[in-house]
């Protein structure tokens, strides 16, 4: 059961073969047996989900048409969960019980999904291996001695680990695209604004973006379509018509253009990812689409500009946590100033602190010009740099991140060698266009990823760009030889 | 040496919207704590801002009043600093791009003098909460503050000026049209006791002529008087400092309105940087001038105008139109007085006399006045028919002040009714005459210029007597006559 | 970047930093700031500044109450309240 496809769980919950409670048991059963090798999750909602089924059988049996409706799933675990803990990853909010629901989280519920629980990642997102996590790193399904990616490298693990078809995750830099690389399945950040950051826990408000991962480009476009909506409690959310995902899945690739970045091909790509990715591409070439070589000149810059915006808003973004309303409070405050410092200094890890310091110094008095001024210049040619590339082509296909997973402390000590595993992803979060990852061969036995990169809105493009790869060849259907 | 005091204020106004500027909560005054704090007032992790439409049309309906260009662009920033009451960790306000911009206020000085007060601009912000200290008598220990967020999110306008004011009269002059502006046109309760108006004035010396001083501000003074107050002290302290051969530091000091005395902050200001930047969680607000001329085209009347309708209409003088003009209230219980009674000008004279000592000495506002635009008009038209006299009115005016029903059933029930019948008058002059036969003899002898004030004695007997009911006009005449004839 | 202005930076942000960590954290981070460095070379002649990927306007909501009072629920999950107020050390103006 846990190897069908949330397309076949659907179809099969509807033929009856099985029901969602069973299948929820199933994974359930899975999660306890399994996770301890990967730590995927940090809550798992068994009793919750348990009701959730047997809801959801009863919506099926009298005809729900609902495609998510009995589908299990797990959250990462930065979506607000009214009554259930939302830790984002943090001591911070080790205690955490929001009383509301995240504007996704509502979605799936309104969809008939059936929640797992909440899956692990980098402590407030930040970080690209899950090492930041307050409740342990999580490994590699495809090697437990490997990071996952980050920072949605729970729901990643869970859905290459087959604990869980699909999960909810979150992109501020890459934090979808790499772990999807990195574990060999499939994820999509889609356009900003499409999807609603109420009640999603902000790292970096103009970059943070929810997806989806998955099995399959049908199963993220499933997800999406369930996902994505207008939302009027979210400011920076598009009122704009929702697509349906899956309608365009069986588009010929004919006529579509698509554009190879000479930029995403340099330097400290790997050698067996850089000829995985242009064997992929080859294959797109083999499936109708037309392959142009194009420029992003000011690709270089993007991990500059990045490491300046997302600090500065993070800094302000996490003042919030001060020990005062909810979360961590530290024992025993002296004084007010010690309440703040302690509370904040023992509740949040060391890269989190790091990111915070980094953004206060970017736009402290006398620095805010020269960094956070040049940065937001610097977006905008990074923008200008994909508005010229999309009159010439319909998608941009490159390398997800420069290599497969890495050793555990590979890189922990080292942030600026951490901060270019999204170097390739970072540019499409700053011109806020949609991205996915799909997983296009092994090297050394580890998945490499091939990163789409869409117009704004075009998110079907997209979907359906790796839809049709995934029906020319079978990458995504690999799974790790460990997991039976 | 001659010293020149250099002031400026900020004033902060809050916006008479039913809800706060980025959530639905309701701002409604004096509810318990924190039960008007939503998950986005208390900054919950995943909540956001959505900005109130009111609270834009407020801010601009201002910006027009003072004849300021409008923003057609502005753009939200946080102001990053830590304090309990502030529950992000930054305050969201404007700083590149308000949304108003460089306006100008005329003020009208005791000397009859007017002058400018130009606007450097007005910004849209949110307020913060309260801390509470009062540990002991609500169970919690007196090295803790207690925080109550219900005003957090609070929308306000900060109107900061331009240095231009010389003396706290002009300061208070000032902060006193500014109230009159925000009231007329119903944007703030003005209610300065809730905190609906606070300022915070910046204050200077320097040697006349010479280079501005160092600066002091002294934050959140809610009246008027105390602003006087303390205006006048800080300005007598930074003389005496700077005579003694001292310097002024620059500080924010904070008002005592129970000791009346001002004291350096404790907490240190200048570590602050509050690192500004543009709020991700909001985009720019675009208003176009169809927006704008739309804005304009609902303005009520302004103070200024309304004092040149009152001169032009009542015929009143640019003084006590001013007076008239300055409060929406005050002026429509004026404009229904008036024109209930037919007559401006004793409208005026009671409004800004009896009635108005009446409503200083209880500390209540106009709104609350215990006799009615309506009684009062009753009250003129009996003066006006001579039913009663302005002396007797002003004994029927206490009774309406106690409740005790309009002028007419009050002259009624009191018989205060004016003795206008020539021959009860006459009977009287007569009485008093035969009464003082040395007055009149005196009267007699005296020479014309005399009489007049001579009369006096003889009015002061009658009225005596008749409990003052006596018509005075009759009664002058018919004691002339007879006093006259010999 | 030294320890020094670290601290300040730490106090900005009212972080604690230990003082056996200020060493390395100092590092890091003038590391990252060599990183961020490479924006100076850029050439940014006639580039306006981008705050928002969509440079989309502002919308509205309607000066309506919509939230009812849920103070219960918020300080069920509060470190320390009483009488409906929450709790913190003495603010000291």
């Amino acid at each position: 059961m846990h190897k069908l496809t949330i397309a076949e769980i659907a179809r099969k919950l509807r033929s009856k073969e099985f029901s969602s409670e069973e299948i929820t048991r199933h994974l359930l059963q899975r999660i306890s047996e399994l996770d301890t090798r990967y730590n995927s999750f940090v809550t798992v909602t068994a009793e919750q989900a348990i009701a959730q089924a047997k809801q959801a059988d009863t919506r099926l049996a009298s005809g729900d048409t609902e495609p998510m409706c009995g589908v299990p799933f797990a959250h990462k675990d930065i979506f607000c969960t009214n009554s259930v803990l939302t830790t984002c990853g943090s001591k911070m909010l080790s205690n955490f019980v929001p009383p509301y629901d995240a504007c996704v989280v509502t979605n799936f519920k309104n969809a008939g999904a059936v929640m797992l629980g909440k899956t692990n990642m980098d402590e407030f997102a930040m970080g690209s291996s899950n090492e930041t996590s307050y409740y342990g790193p999580v490994k590699n399904p495809w090697d437990t001695n490997c990071v996952p990616g980050g920072s949605s490298g729970g729901s990643a693990a869970a859905v290459a680990a087959l604990l869980a078809p699909g999960a909810t995750a979150t992109d501020t830099g890459g934090s979808i695209r790499q772990p999807a690389a990195l574990c060999g399945i499939t994820g999509i950040k889609p356009t900003y604004g499409r999807v609603s950051r109420w009640g999603m826990i902000a790292f970096a408000s103009s970059l943070d973006q929810a997806g989806v991962m998955a099995k399959s480009a049908e199963d993220a476009a499933i997800m999406l379509n369930t996902m994505a909506s207008f939302d009027e409690k979210d400011s920076t959310c598009v009122d704009q018509p929702l697509e349906d995902y899956t309608a365009g899945l069986g588009n010929p690739l004919a006529g579509v253009t698509v554009g190879i970045p000479k930029e995403y091909f340099g330097e400290g790509l790997n050698a067996g990812t850089q000829a995985a990715v242009e064997a992929a591409i080859k294959e797109l070439e083999k499936a109708g689409a037309k392959i142009k070589s194009i420029s992003l000149p000011h690709t270089h810059l993007a991990v500059p500009a990045y490491y300046v915006i997302a600090p500065a808003e993070c800094s302000a973004n996490l003042s919030r946590f001060d020990g005062v309303r909810y979360g961590y409070r530290c024992d025993e405050p002296k004084d007010l100033e010690d309440l703040y410092k302690r509370s904040r200094g023992e509740g949040f890890g060391d890269e989190v602190k790091r990111r915070i310091l980094v953004g206060t110094y970017c736009l402290s008095a006398g620095y805010y010009d020269a960094y956070y001024g040049k940065a937001q210049v610097v977006r905008r040619l990074i923008k200008q740099d994909f508005v010229e590339a999309f009159k010439e082509v319909d998608v941009i296909a490159g390398p997800t991140s420069p290599s497969p997973a890495f050793q555990f402390g590979a890189k922990s000590d080292d942030p600026v060698a951490m901060y270019l595993e999204d170097i390739y992803t970072i540019a499409t979060n700053l011109a806020g266009l949609p991205g996915m990852s799909l997983p296009c061969g092994l090297v050394d036995d580890k998945p490499v990823g091939l990163q789409l990169i869409g117009n704004y809105f075009a998110e079907g493009k997209l979907l359906n760009l790796a839809h049709q790869f995934q029906q020319a060849t079978d990458f995504h259907s690999l799974a790790p030889a460990s997991i039976a | 040496m001659e010293w020149e005091t250099v002031i400026g204020l900020e004033v902060h106004v809050q916006l008479a919207t039913q809800t706060k500027i980025f959530s639905g909560s309701s701002i409604a005054f004096g509810a318990e704590p924190n039960t008007q704090a939503c998950a986005i007032d208390l900054a919950m992790p995943g909540t956001l801002p959505v900005a109130n439409e009111q609270a834009f049309r407020y801010a601009t309906m201002f910006g027009l009043a003072v004849d300021a260009e409008i923003g057609k662009r502005s753009v939200f920033e946080r102001k990053n600093y830590f304090y309990p009451d502030l529950p992000k960790g930054y305050q969201t306000t404007q700083l590149e791009e308000p949304i108003v911009g460089p306006g100008n206020v005329d003020i009208l000085l005791s000397s009859g003098e007017q002058k400018r007060v130009r606007i450097h601009h007005a910004h849209l912000e949110e307020d913060a909460g309260k801390s509470v200290h009062e540990g002991a008598s609500l169970g919690f220990s007196q090295a803790m503050s207690g925080i109550d967020l219900n005003r957090a999110g609070t929308p306000l306008i900060e109107v900061v000026t331009e240095p231009d004011m010389r003396n706290a009269e002009e300061a208070v002059a000032f902060a006193r049209k500014l109230h009159s502006i925000v009231t007329s046109l119903g944007i703030c309760d003005g209610e300065m006791s809730q905190g609906s108006m606070r300022f915070d004035v910046n204050i200077s010396v320097r040697l006349k002529g010479g280079e501005l001083g160092t600066r002091t501000e002294t934050k959140n003074l809610n009246s008027f008087r105390f602003m006087e107050r303390c205006i006048e002290q800080e300005v007598e302290r930074q003389i005496e400092v700077l005579e003694e051969g001292g310097t002024i530091t620059q500080e924010t000091r904070l008002y005592d309105g129970d000791t009346h005395t001002a004291r350096a902050m404790r907490s240190k200001e200048e570590a602050n940087d509050y690192r500004y930047f543009p709020c991700p969680d909001l985009l720019p607000v675009i208003l176009d001038d169809d927006y704008i001329e739309q804005v304009r085209s609902t303005l009520p009347e302004l103070p200024d105008a309304r004092q040149k309708r009152f001169e032009e209409t009542y015929s009143l003088s640019a003084y006590d139109a001013g007076t008239l003009s300055a409060d929406a209230a005050v002026a429509s219980y004026f404009e229904a007085t008036a024109k209930a009674s037919g007559d401006a000008k004793l409208a005026a004279n009671w409004l800004m006399g009896e009635l108005s000592a009446k409503l200083n000495a209880e500390e209540i506002a106009i709104g609350g006045s215990k006799v009615s635009a309506e009684h009062l008009a009753g009250l003129i038209a009996r003066i006006k028919d001579q039913t009663i006299s302005n002396k007797i009115a002003k004994q029927v005016f206490e009774a309406m002040w106690n409740g005790e029903g309009d002028a007419d059933s009050i002259i009624d029930a009191k018989g205060l009714k004016q003795v206008s019948d020539s021959g009860a008058l006459e009977k009287m002059v007569d009485e008093v005459m035969s009464n003082n036969p040395s007055q009149v003899d005196n009267y007699r002898k005296a020479d014309e210029k005399k009489r007049p004030k001579m009369l006096g004695f003889f009015v002061g007997q009658i009225m005596k007597a008749s409990n003052g009911q006596a018509n005075p006009q009759q009664l002058n005449e018919i004691l002339k006559n007879k006093l006259d004839a010999e | 970047m030294n320890p020094s202005e670290i601290e300040k930076l730490a106090n900005l942000a009212r972080l604690k930093i230990n003082e056996e960590t200020i060493e390395q954290t100092a590092k890091s981070i003038t590391e990252v700031l060599s990183l961020v460095d490479q924006l100076k070379a850029a050439e940014t002649e006639g580039a306006s500044p981008m705050a928002h990927p969509l440079d989309a306007v502002q919308r509205m909501r309607a000066d309506v109450v919509s939230e009812a009072n849920q103070r219960e629920a918020f300080q069920k999950i509060a470190p320390a309240t009483e009488n409906g107020l929450y709790l913190v050390p003495k603010v000291i103006d």
